[in-house]
């Protein structure tokens, strides 16, 4: 142990560079590769049909990445710290129906506060998921399981089988849903905020480093100080406000909704997620990678649309992508592990 | 471990093979299948001058509940019961699949409800569920999407199957001009219905006046507003010539009357079908759908209640022939197999949209 | 003081807890049989009994799972696939005799590809059988497409929903209770079943003790393919409706009974007769609610409740007792033996 600790200051300055290049090569390989394989979809697609790379045919990628992305980043936020979020399908629709019922109530409400509700709304149920993982001790995995059941069960009582129509919502709202500023859609633009704001606070922010320090090992994170409890409440807050803003989202684009939106969505980001980087044993990926993944989900099943392929392949494919992903993650980590072990051993 | 993994699965694949070989042998294919079974048609005899029965227990249990076409058609039933002094009860599934009515038939029969009144996800999945609430005594009415006729005891059509599609047929032909690629937005790809008149759209379309049209695919949007948006949505990515969508569900019509209005497509594609005037006048006013069709739903919940307490009151038995009064609409006669047609669809436009409100 | 105190509390936990699960089961079906209209009646019985007998067939196998410390999620997605394949091979034109066995073997093999996963490749179980249930649904949807097949031989679905003679013990009661007692005992009394124990309890402990740990979760998760598999078929066979969304979300369901029924999610705990009465609990509540016409849904908020008071009462226990046991501590004089006296006061 001396001998280490005697010569790790040699060791580090000698091994610093090399170290740093093939950790951080690896995340920008990950992201890299979704963006290659991104390509390389379009391209192949393009080709088949030149209709797909259309303006309308874009805009219609973009805004259906948009709702899964902004739900994506939330998740990584969570995932980051070695928990999972299976609610927040729930979540979108409670929100989504939340904010539908408020705008067929009041038909001026402007469109932000139509977005404010759906983030408190989303905020309070992940307040309630991280409270249940943190004072409760309870593993995300059954808190989400159980509050993905209940926050459905709560739209449909709700609701109680009703169903909002876009002729009861306000125009202002729905054309907020398809319209642009810039050429760029208002959808798009938030996710793209949404990604910006979470991506910078991670990296650079010393709340986004603590994030990834308990997910790399929690009992590390507690010794060192970092308020985990705290931290992991933040990470669920933050996962079910962005779940809430994704149902306002939704209820703009659809504009008809009902108990049952979002039903299942949960799969998806969760594939988005794993699919861009984000390790489901926590401590590392980046909410680019979320988002990245997010997209080349959307834009595969819009590609198997183009190409008449039949669409059920696209849910085989999320799965196979999934396994494929997390099947790379563990080679990388075995990887890494074994780097780490060669540079202790100093034979 | 791989060598005894090895065995293990060869030692299973060599178990599997056996059992096929012998298996197949013999065998009930579905070649096999004796038809029917279960309840057959009542052959009680109807007495049309028995007294109507009072506080009847009538349940319906449309395809799926957050439906605006469903809910006009059992609010229709409702009003009959209460002038019937029945007792009305509504049930069903948020998705419209079979497997859930089948649940709910089994809690109704557990009930003990005297009709039940069912628009079937699948004809023949409710079967058996559908037979054994009518052992019990429940009568059982199909309306909407029908059950297999031995299932239950009269169904109510909206309008004649021919009729419908026909009427589709000619809308869709005139809003495409007479000649380009259609394409069909249908609900479940096993709804009774839809299927019924989806075929009789096609044995039109092999009439000389519409040969001129194409029908490139049947997209199914499984009366789910975002599905069927979605699948809108990649009918026109995958056939950008595309002249025309016929949707005889009045989700989907209003799903891809939506996606058409907000985006290039915009008075380029037609978009007709099955369409509730409230759902689509803003899309009439805005010049997105020009012609569209369907008949009032609530009329069909209406006449299933009269018929159900008809059943229960034993002044019907489900047989050709027999009539019965239905309330303000009047006297219906039962058809072949138990069908009661309700009448003649409505054809809808910029002209006559305001008068109607449902 | 009470020797309560000297034993710890978890260990407890489960003993009491499955006894309790017990307890509320039977009150439930006696309060729901006497204050509920129709339910106490043998065809109703019956028809709780199809209700959750998928839910218990998966049920059994998931214990073992779960006490090794691991999860299978792909479940409901295997039950889906195989009642798809068995659609499609009905079209086709093979006889039902050939299907079902077939269908059984790719309940297997779809388990082993879990297992290989989890085993030889070593990933994380929870991540592996998320995507093996998008896998494994998505393929059923690519056989069967959003199509049913629903004209099952007469004979081999009024089996199915039929009972023993004219009475009300339903026909497939019978092959359940066989393989609950069978599964039952594994667990409880072979040395498999404590090999099970002790892998969840450490797997590392596990290894040195000689259990081949990797092995016996690779052989659980094939027999719960195989289970997962056998469900599906029964369930096609009593809907008479083989659909490749057949049990959609229903791995919640079946989590969320071996969880009630005093399994700890962290593994090494767990008994089956409290699986089977956390079962039974589920079902009664949502077949006495439903016959109080609470729509299926609101049934969700109930179950999800359960799901985490089922995880978060024995956390909140061991906290309340370890506080109380701080408190006594404090109250405590030091212990000296009684021979001066105290503050001057014999």
């Amino acid at each position: 142990m001396n001998a280490t600790k005697v010569m790790s200051p040699k060791m580090g300055s000698r091994t610093a560079a090399p170290r740093k290049f093939s950790l951080g090569g690896f995340f920008k390989a990950r992201e890299a590769g979704i963006v290659l394989a991104l390509i390389a979809l379009v391209a192949f697609t393009a080709a088949q049909n030149p209709r797909f790379l259309s303006a309308q045919s874009i805009r219609d990628i973009l805004l259906g990445t948009a709702i899964l992305a902004v739900l994506a980043v939330g998740q990584a936020t969570v995932m980051i710290t070695r928990n999972i979020d299976l609610s927040v399908g729930s979540v979108l629709g409670l929100s989504a129906f939340a904010v539908g019922s408020v705008l067929q109530a009041n038909q001026s409400l402007p469109v932000m506060v139509a977005l404010i509700v759906g983030l408190a709304v989303g905020a309070a149920c992940g307040l309630v998921n991280g409270v249940l993982v943190r004072f409760g001790k309870v593993p995300a995995l059954v808190v989400t399981l159980g509050t993905l059941y209940a926050y459905r069960g709560a739209a449909y009582f709700w609701a109680g089988g009703e169903q909002i129509n876009a002729d009861e919502l306000p125009a202002h709202f729905l054309k907020f849903g398809n319209s642009s500023i810039l050429g760029i859609p208002w959808l798009v633009v938030i996710a793209a905020i949404v990604l910006v704001v979470a991506g910078v606070v991670l990296r650079n922010y010393r709340a986004g480093r603590e994030l990834y320090a308990m997910g790399s090992s929690p009992q590390a994170a507690e010794l060192a100080g970092i308020k985990v409890g705290r931290n992991t409440i933040a990470a669920f807050l933050v996962s079910g406000a962005l779940a809430g803003v994704a149902g306002v989202l939704f209820a703009a684009r659809f504009g008809t909704i009902d108990a049952a939106a979002g039903n299942g969505y949960e799969l998806n980001v969760v594939a988005a997620a794993v699919v861009g980087g984000v390790a489901v044993f926590g401590g590392s990926g980046t909410v680019w990678g979320a988002g990245l993944g997010a997209l080349l989900l959307t834009v595969i099943g819009s590609s198997l649309a183009v190409l008449d392929i039949n669409q059920f392949w696209q849910q085989a494919i999320v799965g196979a992508l999934i396994l494929l992903a997390i099947g790379a993650d563990r080679l990388v980590a075995v990887r890494v592990a074994k780097a780490l072990k060669k540079r202790d051993s100093h034979v | 471990m791989t060598s005894r993994f090895l065995t293990g699965v060869l030692s299973a694949a060599a178990a599997a093979s056996l059992v096929v070989t012998l298996a197949a042998c013999g065998g009930t294919t579905r070649n096999d299948n004796s038809s029917s079974g279960g309840a057959a048609q009542s052959t009680a005899q109807a007495n049309p001058n028995a007294p109507t029965k009072q506080g009847v227990k009538m349940a319906y249990l449309p395809k799926q509940l957050n439906n605006p076409y469903s809910d006009i058609e059992v609010g229709g039933g409702k009003v009959a019961l209460d002038e019937l002094q029945g007792q009305y009860k509504l049930v069903g599934p948020n998705d419209a699949s079979a497997s859930s009515q089948v649940s709910y038939i089994n809690t109704l029969i557990q009930q003990q409800q005297d009709v039940i009144g069912i628009a079937a996800n699948d004809p023949n999945a409710v079967c058996p569920s559908l037979n054994q609430a009518r052992s019990s005594g429940i009568k059982v009415v199909a309306f909407d999407s029908d059950a297999a006729k031995d299932c239950r005891d009269v169904f109510i059509n909206q309008a004649t199957t021919e009729g419908i599609g026909e009427q589709l047929a000619k809308m869709a032909s005139d809003l495409a001009g007479g000649s380009g690629e259609i394409a069909i937005l249908s609900a479940t790809p096993n709804a009774t219905n839809q299927n019924a008149w989806i075929d009789v759209f096609r044995q039109q379309l092999t009439k000389p006046e519409y040969a001129g049209l194409n029908l490139v695919k049947v997209a199914y949007g499984n009366d789910d507003d975002q599905k069927s948006f979605q699948e809108a949505q990649g009918l026109l990515q995958s056939y950008p010539n595309l002249k025309a969508i016929v949707a005889p569900t009045t989700v989907g019509i209003a799903a891809a009357a939506r996606y058409i209005s907000s985006s290039a497509y915009k008075g380029k594609v037609a978009v007709t079908g099955l369409g509730t005037p409230n759902q689509m006048r803003e899309y009439v006013k805005d010049g997105t759908v020009t012609r569209f069709a369907l008949w009032n739903p609530a009329d069909i919940g209406y006449l299933a209640a009269y018929a159900g307490v008809a059943l229960a009151s034993g002044q019907i038995t489900g047989v050709q022939g027999q009539t019965f009064k239905a309330g303000k609409l009047g006297q219906y006669t039962i058809g072949a197999n138990g069908e009661i047609v309700l009448g003649p669809p409505t054809v809808f436009d910029a002209s006559n949209i305001d008068q109607y409100n449902f | 003081m009470s020797d309560k105190g000297n034993r710890p509390a978890f260990l407890s936990r489960p003993a009491s807890w499955d006894a309790a699960v017990i307890v509320i089961t039977v009150l439930v079906l006696l309060i729901a049989s006497s204050t509920v209209e129709n339910f106490g009646s043998s065809r109703n019985f019956s028809f709780l009994l199809l209700d959750l007998l998928p839910i218990a067939l998966i049920a059994l196998p998931m214990t073992f799972v779960i006490v090794t410390g691991e999860i299978d999620l792909s479940v409901a997605s295997t039950l889906g696939l195989t009642s798809a394949v068995m659609g499609e091979l009905w079209n086709r034109g093979l006889s039902i005799e050939t299907i079902i066995p077939l269908c059984l073997v790719l309940g297997a093999v779809l388990g082993a590809l879990n297992g290989f996963f989890v085993t030889v490749l070593k990933l994380p179980s929870l991540a592996v059988t998320i995507g093996t249930l998008a896998l494994y649904r998505g393929l059923a949807f690519v056989v069967l497409g959003d199509s049913a097949v629903a004209d099952f031989p007469r004979s081999y679905t009024s089996w199915v929903t039929g009972t023993i003679g004219d009475g009300p013990i339903p026909n497939l009661l019978i092959p359940l209770v066989v393989l609950a007692l069978v599964f039952g005992l594994v667990l409880h009394a072979t040395p498999i079943g404590r090999s099970v124990f002790a892998a969840g309890a450490s797997e590392q402990a596990a290894r040195f003790a000689g259990i081949r740990v990797g092995r016996l979760k690779f052989w659980l998760y094939v027999v719960s393919g195989l289970v997962a598999g056998l469900a599906g078929v029964l369930w096609t066979l009593r809907y008479s409706s083989a659909r490749a969304d057949n049990g959609l979300g229903m791995e919640l369901a079946v989590v969320a009974a071996v969880l009630l029924g005093g399994v700890s999610i962290f593994g090494g705990k767990g008994t089956l007769p409290g699986v089977v009465a956390g079962v039974v609990l589920l079902a009664t509540l949502q077949n006495a609610l439903r016959l109080q016409d609470v729509s299926n849904e609101a049934l969700n908020i109930v179950t999800g409740v359960l799901l985490i008071i089922s995880v978060l009462l024995p956390n909140v226990i061991t906290s309340v007792r370890a506080a109380i046991q701080r408190r006594r501590k404090r109250a405590l004089p030091s212990p000296t033996p009684d021979t001066g006296s105290f503050a001057g006061v014999k």
